[in-house]
């Protein structure tokens, strides 16, 4: 343990970027754990008498058009986002790696099908078939998030099958298979562990699409609803105001997403170098 | 040797910048070649001999730095050139070639065009002949049919052909000097001969120098006229190979001499310690039990008839119709083809034979890893050549036929530490399931191989190459097989590290009264370990018998061509 927090302390103090992106990710995180006890006034609470009033000391980010203070809504929104992108991004990755993995071990039958479905939901424009699926099987959270998965899969699964691929064949593998494990014993405890590196880049930068992708079908109006404070749905109704010139309501909240998004693609690379113990350079 | 040296080192020092601060990597090293003189860089993994050339030519990586010395070429100091004066320099006055020809060749382009590309680089050519010039070069390297190879790319060719062209690249230009990073390494004995052959004719008639970099000790002697010996970064040894090797001065040279296993050396002679596993040495060194003996009539494995067919790759079939009628057999790839032989318990056999001949194929089938396509494997009474691979794993004879893979790097997985390792199969085929039972058993084993007991929470990555092997073997010896199969367990060790290796099989095997089928290509390794050794080629067993009758009086053509072409260190003696 001692020394896997050295190994972090090194490939920070190798890298600035990582240790920024790291402070965002934290932050981020606070703020989706303990959101609702941080924000300064209840986000749904509204106050028709200061709608609509620009930044000040009170309302750092300004007011709404119902009143509500905007930090507070834009705080709230990082427990909603993140949750589903991190449900969304743990589903896709369990059913993609999976699938992708057994594809890339058996081959034959498995990789046709598992190759075949991939590319038959990587050949829909994604954010359609996104809409898609939650216009079809109804308007909720939930439905985000199987949606987000459903078209994250394909990337998994690719990026598990190939490392599965190349690994298959290695000497531990056979050395596993003379030690008596079962072939789907040596998937799970050989092969899989192995894989994770690229995986986590892959997991870092799909948490940024995953996020951008639920405020994605929020702002066209599906997923979630109003009043719930979420980035995507409080950019779409910012955006009637900034032609009269109330820009605050739009900019926060699409500034917080834009830094998560960042936050998370600046993530991968440091996160693979912490996980993956031989690209210790 | 009068004249003013080609190339001479000085004092040069070079070292790299880790995580762990500032490595030196080669220290205060001293050297000069003269004309047409052929210097050979001897050193263990590490030692700094490919460092020290990386230097000279300039090739040095980012991390790296020369930290004092100079490398003066014919009156050009080196260290001190520019890029683009060293780029001048690179390929017409010194060239060099690499380690892997595979990878040193661009894979998407022809191989005549990268011919042409350092003549044309170097105004040796102009478009119009280049072309012809490149052919040239491809017939002096002994390439059949030069005009339709050159439009060859590097994977259509084998691996000696590769070296042939990078040889051919590297001379296009008549170049003064020529620097070879152990140029063959991973190739066959046979084609090693072949290659070095052509190397030393080429240069001999162009009266170049040559620095040839080399952890084979038998290959120096046999190709050099002077060797320097390096450890650790330093310079321990420069002498002429006669005197090297009649008397050698320095303890580390003699170590590595005597670790170079020749053809009259016995496992006793090997004596090398290697400097990490010192406090080890007790373990290593235990006294020798007697010789068991093995019983003649009590058979552990036959072998009958055994045949592996492997399909083509569709590379090699000639596109036709789905329909038209083929003949089957034009698809198939016989690997092993059809080979029998018997094996006594307690009895050790090598196999023998270079890369392709089915050694490897066969050592599969023996453990059950890969299903033959016909003939039987005859195992302690029960044939289970019949047994689906899959299935084999799960039964209790999967106890009894172990093996020690070829790569101790690749057969560890990198996310196991040595005591994950190493009880893995103790807790799949011997059911173990206390913790602490466990734990001891692993404890046991590694004080048998002459692991250090502080080394079993370590990663494979943190381990020697030495060490990895150890991991190997205990593991291999976990759960008391009676057939260990050993797949060229050495081959990716330098040469002490080799002895210490083979030493402690030989002692595990009187120990424990195992049976060993060593595979490998090397001989001289094989003689020191078996009784008897079985020569495979092409499949086939072109000839059987005790080790000693078959290294001294080989009968098949193709044994004599191998033990032919083994390096001699003892050549070095040469009066």
């Amino acid at each position: 343990m001692i020394q896997f927090l050295r190994h972090v302390r090194y490939v920070m103090s190798e890298n600035p970027v990582t240790v920024a992106a790291f402070v965002m990710f934290a932050i981020i995180v606070i703020l989706a754990l303990f959101g609702p006890w941080i924000v300064p006034y209840d986000p749904l609470a509204s106050n028709m008498r200061i709608a609509l009033s620009p930044p000040n000391w009170a309302h750092p980010f300004g007011t709404d058009q119902l009143g509500r203070d905007v930090l507070s809504r834009v705080i709230a929104s990082a427990r909603l986002d993140l949750g589903i992108a991190v449900s969304a991004v743990a589903l896709s990755f369990l059913i993609g790696s999976a699938l992708g993995c057994s594809a890339g071990f058996y081959g034959g039958w498995t990789d046709r099908i598992v190759g075949r479905v991939s590319d038959t939901i990587m050949a829909f424009p994604l954010f359609v078939l996104a809409m898609g699926i939650v216009a079809a099987m109804g308007n909720s959270i939930e439905n985000i998030i199987y949606a987000t998965a459903i078209i994250n899969l394909p990337f998994y699964a690719r990026v598990s099958r190939a490392e599965t691929y190349i690994r298959r064949n290695a000497g531990f593998v056979h050395a596993a298979r003379l030690s008596g494990n079962t072939n789907a014993r040596i998937l799970a405890t050989q092969i899989f562990p192995n894989i994770l590196p690229p995986m986590m880049v892959q997991i870092s930068l799909n948490m940024g699409w995953a996020v951008l992708n639920a405020a994605g079908l929020s702002f066209i109006g599906l997923g979630v609803r109003p009043p719930d404070a979420e980035w995507g749905i409080m950019v779409a109704e910012g955006a009637t105001y900034i032609i009269s010139g109330e820009w605050w309501l739009a900019l926060f909240p699409g500034a917080a997403l834009m830094l998560a998004v960042f936050c998370f693609n600046l993530l991968g690379d440091g996160l693979r170098d912490m996980v993956d113990p031989l690209r210790r350079t | 040797m009068t004249a003013k040296p080609m190339l001479s080192v000085e004092n040069l020092s070079v070292e790299f910048k880790t995580r762990n601060g500032i490595v030196p990597a080669v220290c205060d090293v001293s050297f000069a070649v003269q004309k047409g003189e052929t210097v050979g860089i001897v050193g263990e993994s590490g030692s700094g001999k490919s460092v020290s050339a990386y230097t000279v030519i300039g090739l040095l990586d980012d991390a790296g730095r020369v930290s004092s010395g100079t490398t003066n070429f014919d009156g050009v100091n080196l260290t001190e050139s520019t890029e683009s004066e060293l780029c001048d320099i690179r390929g017409r006055e010194i060239s060099m070639i690499f380690q892997n020809p595979r990878a040193a060749l661009n894979p998407i382009r022809p191989v005549g065009r990268q011919i042409e590309d350092v003549l044309r680089r170097h105004a040796q050519a102009t478009r119009q002949n280049a072309r012809t010039r490149a052919i040239e070069m491809l017939k002096k390297v002994k390439i059949v049919d030069p005009e339709h190879r050159y439009w060859s790319y590097p994977f259509e060719l084998s691996g000696g052909m590769c070296q042939r062209v990078m040889i051919a690249i590297a001379l296009a230009c008549n170049p003064r000097l020529l620097i070879a990073d152990e140029p063959t390494t991973g190739l066959d004995v046979t084609t090693q001969k072949a290659t070095m052959d052509l190397i030393k004719d080429l240069t001999q008639e162009r009266h170049m120098s040559v620095v040839l970099i080399t952890h084979d000790l038998g290959m120096a002697a046999t190709y050099c006229d002077r060797i320097v010996v390096m450890k650790k970064g330093k310079i321990v040894e420069a002498a002429t190979v006669n005197d090297l090797f009649s008397n050698p001065q320095h303890p580390y040279t003699q170590k590595l001499i005597a670790a170079s296993p020749g053809p009259n050396s016995c496992l006793e002679d090997l004596n090398a310690i290697p400097d990490e596993m010192v406090d080890v040495e007790n373990v290593v060194r235990m006294p020798a039990s007697p010789k068991p003996k093995t019983f003649p009539n009590d058979k552990l494995l036959e072998v009958i008839d055994l045949v592996k067919v492997f399909p083509k790759s569709s590379g090699q079939i000639k596109h036709r119709w789905p329909w038209a009628k083929t003949d089957p057999t034009e698809h198939e790839f016989r690997a092993v083809d059809g080979i029998s032989f018997k094996m006594r318990r307690g009895e050790s056999i090598g196999l023998v034979g270079e890369s392709g001949c089915g050694k490897s194929t066969t050592s599969s089938m023996l453990t059950r890893l890969l299903d033959p396509t016909s003939g039987s494997i005859v195992f302690d009474g029960e044939d289970i050549g019949a047994i689906p691979a899959e299935k084999f794993a799960r039964m209790a004879q999967r106890t009894k036929i172990q093996m020690v893979f070829q790569d101790a790097t690749d057969s560890l997985n990198p996310r196991f530490s040595v005591i994950d390792a190493i009880s893995d199969p103790l807790k799949r085929l011997k059911g173990m399931r206390n913790g602490k039972d466990i734990e001891d058993k692993v404890r046991e084993l590694a004080a048998r191989v002459g692991l250090p007991e502080h080394l079993l929470r370590r990663f494979p990555h943190q381990l020697s190459g030495g060490q990895k092997a150890r991991v190997g073997i205990a593991r291999a010896i976990a759960v008391e097989p009676q057939l260990l199969i050993l797949d060229e367990p050495t081959s990716a060790l330098d040469v002490s590290v080799q002895a210490v290796v083979l030493q402690l099989l030989d002692q595990l095997r009187r120990d424990t009264n195992m049976s060993y089928l060593f595979v490998s290509h090397d001989l001289n390794v094989v003689r020191l370990l078996c009784d008897r050794v079985i020569v495979m080629n092409r499949g086939q067993i072109v000839e059987e018998g005790m080790a000693d009758d078959v290294l001294r009086n080989p009968q098949a053509a193709y044994t004599k061509t191998l033990i032919e072409a083994i390096p001699k260190v003892h050549a070095g003696l040469r009066d």
